[in-house]
């Protein structure tokens, strides 16, 4: 499904290395965690994956199946079925969040050739997600995350990617904020999108969520590299010692990390 | 060489104006009001980013009408039509003059009625002070049609005024007035880029409890050129509302001066601005001056101006709050995004406040696309172009949620998904 091979990214301002050589390969069907100490490069791997500015990729390719990434536009990225739950979801005063969801999820669909959804399918469809989610009627009819709660918002991306159908939904941090019930709310959304056909890549600092949406492979990541990968049972590692040990192994300063 | 020969533009403007049938006093008057202030300058403190020539030259800049098929903006709307071609009334294209509640009439009629004499160039001769308006001067003395409005109960419809715009050097000066009798309420609406230059001037007088309505659309001509004034008088418990939505024109400006005399009463008004550079010279001012006379007014203004290719924004508003007028809540935004580097908004924010217990506030921005949100909207799979006019219509919501009435702002918002259509990349 993803693809990722010695990826090396650099600020574009800036003379920066931020990704070092990340190796990163999710199978169809399966879930990725990637944990690592701040500032490690999580959310800049999420970024140039879904193709933000102001990153210069200097070595390295990744691809969505068939779709190299790094050579197309954004909104091409999602249409071949990338997804991004941002770490810090963007508010879009003016913009209902229903025209925003259908206008993504038509622009998707007329990108891949299929007909726009009919505004009495669109409705049954977001009051059916959005009620799973516990997201109200009023959330839907405000602009797009203005005047949302940290949770509401986290939840406002699960609606997003429950509604898209991507193959790869990549979700920075889409814990934290979140209060118990809202995280185990988020973790059902997650696993009733679980699919042979479909991948996440979780991103997190906590054992927490990956009680509720379980792993089949744990990677850390530090200074813009994986430097473990291993499964469930690295998390639980991780939870109980910390990075230290992991990071002396690698030579990697925890300054650095 | 002849007298004549060496007069400037604006001495020959002056000289060439002749006051039509009807309303003599108040024409005679407004004449001399406008002789003695002379026509604006560029060293007029209100006319420094707007250069006044076109509006002053003796004969317009010839215009072509602008053509395309898109639909006319009010037309699925249940109104009462009022049709102007080039400025001259078309009884054919208009619906009946009459309407239960409301009584109506034209001003080239000379019609000879007591509330519309002691309204027409009042209000207006009232705004002269402290900032002269030499166009409206000109329109009161000169202009040689229009519609005279009173309201007695609810309107039973909106009035719709539509400026048709046919010939290439048509100059129409029209003049109109709106009276709100006690408690009345009406909704006008306007579009149509009536000539190669317009000169428009609408007097509205809301009386106590009364609620005026106005959505304005000023037409898409590329070439042509209007000066618009409104002048408003708020009684007790008044409600005065009005928005304008304008796409592209070479040059606009559009006054707005709202006087608050009752307590109690509300003045909302507001804009939004779309203009491409690309297809012809853009400039468009806002001048909107607001009088707080008495208790707890009200009055809000917001502007929004979307700029591209060379594109030029003014806004220039003032609130004065005179003493007394105690718990006055005054508001202003006014706002640019601007789609290039190319583009210019100029902003001047003016508050002069003679009473201690208010609360006013102003704001002014100038900002590019919000990249972020720009990535947002793209990363859920909407392409860059269609991103953008999605901002562009948020960018826009505040002015556009002015208007209170759900099918205008549709029919708006139509209109601009139109305009951003036609105007990508
Ligand atoms: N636009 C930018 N300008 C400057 N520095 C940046 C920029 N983007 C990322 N960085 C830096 O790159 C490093 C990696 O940041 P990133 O946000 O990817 O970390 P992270 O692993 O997601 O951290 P966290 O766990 O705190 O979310 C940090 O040192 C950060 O300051
Ligand atoms: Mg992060």
């Amino acid at each position: 499904m993803l693809d990722i091979k010695n990826l090396h990214v650099k600020l574009e301002e800036e003379d920066k290395q931020i990704l070092k050589g990340v190796n990163l390969s999710v199978e169809s069907g399966k879930v990725h965690a990637i944990m690592g100490p701040n500032g490690s490069g999580k959310s800049t791997l999420s970024y140039v994956l879904s193709g933000r500015d102001g990153y210069e990729v200097t070595e390295g390719e990744a691809h969505l199946n068939d779709t190299d990434l790094l050579d197309s536009e954004p909104e091409e990225r999602a249409a071949a079925g990338l997804f991004l739950a941002f770490q810090y979801p963007v508010e879009i005063p003016g913009v209902g969040n229903m025209t925003f969801l259908r206008t993504a999820l038509n622009a998707q669909r007329k990108a891949r050739g299929e007909e726009e959804i009919s505004a009495g399918d669109f409705l049954k469809l977001v009051r059916g997600k959005a009620k799973s989610l516990k997201i109200d009627a009023d959330m839907l009819k405000r602009p797009v995350n203005v005047g949302f709660s940290g949770g509401e918002k986290k939840r406002n991306e699960i609606l997003q990617m429950a509604i898209l159908e991507p193959k790869m939904c990549i979700l920075d941090e889409t814990d934290s904020g979140l209060d118990v019930d809202a995280m185990r709310l988020v973790a059902e959304g997650v696993n009733a999108l679980r699919d042979e056909g479909r991948s996440f890549l979780v991103i997190t600092h906590y054992q927490r969520l990956l009680d509720h949406i379980k792993p089949d492979v744990v990677h850390i990541m530090a200074d813009g590299r994986i430097i473990e990968t291993g499964g469930p049972e690295l998390a639980l590692e991780v939870e109980k010692n910390g990075y230290a040990d992991l990071l002396a192994k690698h030579g990697i300063s925890e300054v650095m990390a | 060489m002849s007298a004549v020969e060496k007069m400037t533009p604006a001495e020959t403007r002056l000289a060439r104006v002749s006051l039509p049938d009807g309303f003599g006093p108040q024409r005679r008057a407004a004449l001399e009001r406008l002789n003695a202030m002379g026509l604006p300058g560029r060293r007029d403190e209100y006319w420094r980013w707007t250069n006044p020539t076109d509006f002053i030259a003796p004969d317009p800049v010839p215009a072509a009408p602008f053509s395309d098929d898109e639909p006319e903006i009010f037309g699925e709307i249940d109104r009462l039509k009022i049709v102007f071609r080039d400025g001259v009334f078309d009884a054919e294209a208009s619906d009946e003059l009459a309407m239960s509640g409301v009584e109506i009439l034209r001003l080239a009629d000379a019609p000879d009625v007591n509330w519309a004499s002691s309204l027409y160039g009042t209000l207006e001769a009232n705004g002269q002070d402290p900032v002269k308006r030499p166009f409206a001067a000109l329109n009161t003395a000169s202009a040689t049609d229009g519609v005279l409005i009173r309201v007695t109960g609810a309107a039973e419809k909106p009035v719709s005024l539509i400026y048709t715009h046919e010939s290439e050097t048509s100059d129409p000066i029209l003049h109109h007035l709106v009276k709100l009798e006690e408690g009345a309420e009406i909704t006008v609406l306007e579009n149509g880029p009536a000539g190669a230059r317009f000169n428009k001037l609408m007097e509205v007088d809301v009386a106590k409890g009364a609620k005026f309505h106005h959505i304005r659309v000023q037409g898409r001509d590329h070439e042509r050129r209007a000066v618009t004034s409104i002048f408003t008088r708020v009684a007790e418990e008044g409600l005065f509302k009005s928005f304008t939505l304008t796409s592209n024109g070479v040059l606009t400006r559009n006054e707005c001066v709202i006087d608050i005399v009752g307590d109690d009463a509300n003045a909302h008004v507001a804009g939004a601005a779309l203009g491409d550079g690309k297809t012809g010279k853009f400039h468009h001012d806002d001048t909107v001056f607001i009088t707080h006379g008495a208790e707890r007014g009200e009055s809000r203004q917001v502007f929004k101006k979307v700029l591209k290719n060379g594109a030029e924004g003014i806004f220039q508003g003032k609130i004065l709050v005179k003493p007394g007028a105690q718990k006055t809540d005054g508001y202003q935004i006014s706002q640019s995004l601007l789609l290039d580097e190319n583009s210019q908004f100029l902003a001047k924010p003016e508050l002069e406040i003679y009473a201690d217990d208010v609360q006013c506030s102003h704001g002014s921005t100038t900002g590019a696309i919000d990249e972020t949100a720009l990535f947002y909207l793209r990363s859920r799979g909407v392409p860059e172009e269609e991103a953008t006019a999605l901002l562009v219509l948020s960018f826009v919501a505040d002015a556009i949620e002015e208007i209170e009435e759900e099918r205008f702002r549709d029919a708006i918002l139509t209109r601009l998904e139109g305009w951003l259509a036609r105007h990508r990349g």
